[in-house]
């Protein structure tokens, strides 16, 4: 293959892997931006997500179709009750004290990551795409799946700035972003918010996990690197800036589709890593966040 | 001096607690406790700016893999002997922490975590991406006769056990007092100053990001040398060490022994190491045990081991 075409594969990896990375990150962010804690355990949900929509797809297992299907609409329900116990039962006890939650759920994470150990087993298991069609380019025939993960995510993105926005739910999360005390003497119950807030940005990951799992498989260790482009891409976005977001998931998603593929994708996780540490350092609002308050 | 005679003969009376354990611990219990003296010095270091200075680091895997790294590449590759190549890797562990503090001591709080956790992993990835020298994700082996030191009084073997929990129990002990000499020092006691209120600290004239950078630099240097002497002592050197995990199990133990004491790493370190090892001789699940500890500990028992030691019984544990 010639370089161009060579170019438009790695690009198109590159939003495949952007699509997947916006989702989780947002969930991150919002959980980052309303809450002020930082979830380390976001990948293992992330990790979870894919590993019981491998146990869905399987069980319900009808045609890859009905099963991914039900996968889609049961893992991330799952993952957000357990999101809402975690939140419930430790960091609602910690009274979201930025490090007691940080320790708090890297003892999530290892938990998290020793049932799935346990329960599902070190393997590696895919699930079927609900489909599959192959779109023939001039140079290279590219999976039709793979593109509609790109369009599943803008939707999901687009809904999400719409709900921000554009609702009562969004108004009321907004508000507790902007100022806590405030928001509560107000009347809007800043626990619920939180809760709610907390699984659902559980769940956005797990939706994420389910769509990317169809091209990689499911596996208990699955949740490191999400978690590590999550930070980059919320860190570099800016904190609770949606556009920022969606912004920083293409530049990363995309640089790492092309440096994995012409140089090494340990690289690519290498200089996406000591890029969060040095924007983090010079600019702690991120690339396109404004200066806090 | 009353006082400092106390303290003196307390941390004398756990060293030779230590010392006599050599000669009565069974084999594999005494092999435990050779490693364990090395991690409980890599969680004084973590102490220091953890406990002392109040920096949550979720970076320190990357001093410990200095150390590791710093000695065993430059006995494999530059023919080292011990010596040399333990005080190169003090070099590396100190240049590493002065470097990440520079640029990460300029954020507080969560961002700090964040940075260093984000070097720490840089690290980790650099080892693996240059595995032609590191041997990436394999590590190295270093041979037993890499592992020796010509002395005038003849030739010390660290392969053999014995030695190998005396000279452990030598670097423990130089840390402990180190570390009890540092924070009765002015310096240890501004460094709490700094911890409690960074401003009013600044407004009495101290410059608080020195203080900050020397702890980092000296806790940078101290947890090298823990890593050095893992590596050296137990002959292997495995990019296994310089990820996230063993940036959070200092955390961990210093957390349960207490932060802020200087007795608490060791403690903290054995609790867990033995309940780790106790856990997994019925059950292969030893992170649901670490996981479980970590949540119970913020959620219960926020001041660890001796910290409540300290608050109920004995004010005077430094």
């Amino acid at each position: 293959m010639a370089f161009g075409p060579h170019l438009l594969l790695a690009i198109l990896e590159g939003l495949v892997t952007s699509a997947v990375l916006a989702l989780t990150a947002l969930g991150l962010s919002l959980v980052f931006g309303v809450m002020r804690v930082v979830n380390v355990a976001h990948g293992e949900f992330f990790m979870l997500g894919a590993v019981l929509a491998w146990a869905v797809a399987t069980t319900v297992g009808a045609s890859p179709a009905s099963g991914f299907a039900a996968a889609l609409v049961i893992a991330p329900l799952i993952v957000g009750v357990v999101a809402l116990l975690a939140e419930r039962l430790v960091l609602r006890r910690v009274n979201y004290d930025p490090e007691a939650t940080i320790v708090a759920t890297i003892g999530l994470l290892y938990i998290l990551q020793q049932l799935a150990l346990t329960f599902y087993g070190a393997d590696a298991r895919p699930v079927p795409p609900p489909f599959n069609l192959r779109i023939s380019l001039p140079w290279f025939g590219y999976s039709a799946y793979k593109l509609s993960i790109i369009a599943t995510s803008a939707a999901l993105l687009l809904l999400s700035w719409l709900v921000l926005t554009r609702t009562r739910a969004g108004l009321i999360m907004r508000a507790t972003q902007y100022d806590r005390e405030t928001a509560q003497a107000f009347g809007i119950p800043v626990g619920r918010v939180y809760a709610t807030v907390f699984a659902i940005g559980a769940m956005l990951a797990a939706i994420a996990a389910v769509l990317i799992v169809p091209i990689s498989q499911a596996h208990y260790l699955m949740g490191q690197d999400p978690l590590l482009l999550s930070f980059a891409v919320v860190i570099i976005g800016g904190l609770g800036s949606l556009r920022g977001t969606v912004v920083a998931a293409l530049l990363i998603g995309i640089s790492d589709g092309v440096i994995s593929m012409f140089f090494s994708p340990t690289l690519a996780k290498l200089i996406a890593t000591l890029a969060v540490a040095m924007v983090l350092v010079f600019r702690p609002q991120g690339l396109f966040g404004k200066v806090a308050r | 001096m009353k006082a400092g005679a106390r303290l003196y003969a307390l941390h004398g009376a756990v060293i030779a607690v230590l010392l006599a354990l050599n000669f009565l611990l069974p084999a594999y219990h005494h092999g435990l406790m050779a490693r364990i003296l090395v991690l409980a010095t890599f969680a004084m270091g973590y102490n220091l700016t953890f406990g002392y200075g109040g920096l949550l680091s979720l970076g320190h895997a990357m001093f410990f893999a200095a150390g590791l790294y710093g000695a065993g590449l430059s006995i494999q590759h530059l023919g080292f002997g011990v010596p040399e190549a333990f005080l190169a890797a003090l070099a590396c562990g100190a240049l590493l922490a002065l470097v990440v503090g520079v640029l990460a001591l300029r954020t507080t709080g969560v961002a700090f975590m964040i940075v260093t956790l984000m070097f720490s992993q840089a690290v980790h990835l650099a080892i693996i991406y240059f595995s032609a020298f590191t041997g990436g994700d394999q590590g190295l082996m270093l041979r037993p006769q890499q592992r020796r030191v010509e002395t005038v009084l003849g030739t010390l073997n660290l392969t053999d056990p014995n030695t190998r929990y005396l000279v452990a129990l030598a670097l423990f002990t130089v840390v402990l007092f180190l570390m009890l000499a540092l924070v009765r020092s002015g310096f240890g006691r501004v460094l709490v100053a700094i911890r409690e209120n960074e401003e009013r600290t600044r407004m009495l004239g101290y410059d608080t990001f020195s203080g900050r950078l020397a702890a980092l630099v000296v806790s940078g240097t101290v947890c090298a040398a823990a890593g050095a002497a893992y590596g050296i002592l137990f002959g292997y050197v495995g990019a296994n060490f310089a990820s996230v995990q063993y940036s959070i199990l200092p955390l961990l133990w210093v957390l349960l022994g207490g932060a802020a004491t200087t007795l608490g790493p060791l403690f903290g370190t054995v609790f867990m190491y033995y309940v780790v090892d106790i856990a997994s001789g019925y059950t292969s699940a030893y992170m649901l045990v670490v996981g479980v500890v970590l949540i119970l500990l913020v959620l219960f028992f926020r001041k660890g081991l001796l910290g409540t030691v300290r608050e109920r019984w004995l004010r005077w544990l430094p």
